[in-house]
């Protein structure tokens, strides 16, 4: 094989897909952002702390563990680089940044794991000091031992509301309420596809019962209406499971409803993507094993729809078979890898029926529209607000996502859209009344993380100047 | 365990560390004020453990205090006195770092 295959992103799917390749005799290359593997799920602590893998990631230390021991064998055999960002993503080449310096990498084959971020909604209040995502909230945990606040309101919806207000609790921080977005009918409606993950059932419902052994409010079937406060949060306002309206004071809020694909290395490479209404977002194509719309890219983990760290893994190594099994890098027998590519298949159908499961019970809300203010900012990067997207939506008659970003600016500042495309997105189609498949997708464009300008100069320069 | 200086004393806060503790301290400025956080805090720990605000915003001047942690909303982008940018949330906290946020200029958004 004379390309050497190039993995982007070293979490669970990322380190399966690695120790699947060196199995076959391939060394890859593999480039992460953060500065030690395990994703986000499986972050790692900076070296000088010393809580135990059982206090960082608890049911799940020995998963944990198990990844973290699979890619510290590997080490001798793969090219890993760590805190490398792919900025800009061709047909044939990646530009990728590492301590300041850009450097270009040809590339054949490619196993895109990036992983998820946070679902975000906006409300009022949301961009004020002390409001983080769930996902921060738990990082500030997990990487830095430290709770957001000393008086902290876990909100949104979905299994990380619960595991997050679990794990503060037992850290020894205070979590003044729980505050479920979904209804506790819609937790009874989805027993039978939870039923699929017996053991990730039981566990929900274990935080549940230790949370509530502990005098933790747990209220379901609430909205958030705003945040309140000056230069920080003050106190979080809801309308409550009867309707009526409460104000709890607070100094800090995580909030979030589950999680959204970070796509952008997908998107850059010009896969093609489809609405997922599940999901409620456009995904990148792709077959169960993992194949692009592409030619030699294969699509791994969350970046590809959200499904879990467990089916990360097991996605992870199966693209990693697909890849083995196209580009014939096996000399030998290829049935054993179809009969191991097929059983990961049949997990993956398993855990997709409880993530369905999932969506079920922790349904992303559909009313959220409602809460949103004139001066809400959606945007929170350019501070575009629900009044002028509204007013833009109105005047210019904009039915399409991407020409609200380039009326509105929506969209447009540093973080690309992560924040607030879904939001945009949403209200454009609310406010048209087109259902969310129609407004479209928003496309990415490089670079697809912020770089220092001089970076952005120096790969514009023509190429025989640059090799001066 | 002994209550750290960082949060106690200022009241103002917005992290609240619970474990980890024992670790060295690292001197470094905000603003031109000498402050202190600990080896292996990010930019941004070091920062929130301290006060409640990291920089304002460019059109409105508003505050704020980081988003994702995961270098996904590039919320917490701030200078340092020699002019170059970094993102707090995923920049290790180094000796004698000098970090501007600007929070203490404009006090019209107050």
């Amino acid at each position: 094989m004379n390309d050497i295959p190039v993995i982007i992103g070293a979490g669970p799917a990322g380190i399966r897909a690695a120790q699947t390749l060196v199995e076959f005799g391939v060394r890859p290359i593999i480039l992460d952002e953060g500065m030690r593997w395990g994703g986000q799920i499986y972050r790692q602590q900076p070296t000088n702390f010393g809580r135990t893998s059982r206090q960082l990631y608890g049911f799940d230390s020995s998963k944990a563990d198990a990844l973290s021991k699979v890619f510290m064998g590997l080490m001798n055999q793969v090219d890993y680089r760590p805190q490398s960002l792919v900025w800009n993503v061709e047909q044939n080449r990646l530009d990728v940044i590492h301590q300041g310096q850009s450097t270009m990498l040809p590339w054949q084959s490619l196993i895109v794991a990036t992983g998820a971020t946070d679902r975000v909604l906006p409300f009022p209040g949301w961009t004020l000091p002390g409001v983080f995502t769930m996902g921060a909230t738990q990082i500030a945990l997990k990487y830095q031992a430290c709770a957001i606040g000393a008086q902290v309101i876990l909100a949104g919806t979905g299994p990380l509301l619960y595991l997050v207000a679990y794990q503060y609790v037992k850290a020894g921080a205070t979590v003044l309420a729980v505050l479920d977005t979904a209804h506790f009918s819609s937790q009874i409606k989805a027993l039978p596809g939870l039923l699929n993950q017996p053991i990730q059932l039981a566990r929900g419902m274990y935080y549940v019962g230790w949370l509530m052994s502990r005098g933790i409010k747990i209220r379901r079937g609430i909205r958030i209406v705003r945040a309140e406060g000056k230069n920080t949060i003050e106190a979080l306002v809801i309308k409550n499971e009867r309707g009526v309206v409460e104000t709890l004071p607070c100094d800090a809020l995580g909030v979030g409803y589950a999680l959204r694909p970070e796509t952008q290395i997908a998107d850059g490479l010009g896969c093609e993507f489809k609405f997922d209404p599940m999901q409620r977002a456009h995904v990148p194509v792709k077959d169960i094993a993992g194949r692009s719309s592409l030619d030699g890219v294969y699509l791994a983990g969350d970046g590809a729809g959200i499904m879990g760290a467990d089916a990360a893994e097991l996605s992870g190594e199966l693209s990693a078979l697909a890849l083995v099994l196209d580009r014939a890098v096996h000399p030998g027998d290829a049935e054993p890898l179809r009969r191991r590519a097929k059983y990961l298949e049949r997990r993956i159908q398993n855990i997709t029926r409880f993530r369905a499961g999932l969506e079920t019970a922790f349904p992303c809300p559909d009313n959220w529209i409602e809460q949103l203010t004139d001066e809400t900012i959606i945007c929170r990067c350019e501070e575009i607000t629900f009044g002028h997207i509204r007013d833009a939506i109105t005047t210019c008659d904009i039915r399409e996502v991407n020409r609200l970003k380039a009326l509105s600016r929506a969209g447009m500042g540093r973080c690309q859209g992560r924040m607030c495309s879904q939001a945009s997105a949403e209200i454009l189609a609310h406010l048209t009344k087109q259902p969310l498949l129609n407004v479209g997708r928003l496309r990415g464009q490089p670079p697809i993380k912020p770089v220092p300008a001089h970076i952005l100069a120096e790969a514009s320069t023509p190429k025989t100047e640059a090799a001066k | 365990m002994k209550p750290l200086n960082d949060s106690k004393q200022t009241g103002h806060a917005q992290f609240r560390r619970l474990h980890e503790k024992n670790r060295p301290s690292v001197e470094f400025s905000i603003d031109g004020q000498a402050y202190q956080a600990l080896l292996g805090d990010t930019v941004l720990t070091a920062l929130l453990t301290n006060q409640g605000a990291i920089r304002r915003t460019e059109f409105s001047g508003q505050k704020r205090a980081g988003f994702c942690l995961m270098g996904a909303c590039q919320d917490c982008w701030i200078w340092l006195e020699s002019g170059e940018r970094l993102r707090a949330c995923s920049t290790m906290l180094e000796s004698g770092m000098r970090l501007i946020t600007g929070l203490t200029e404009d006090p019209q958004h107050e």
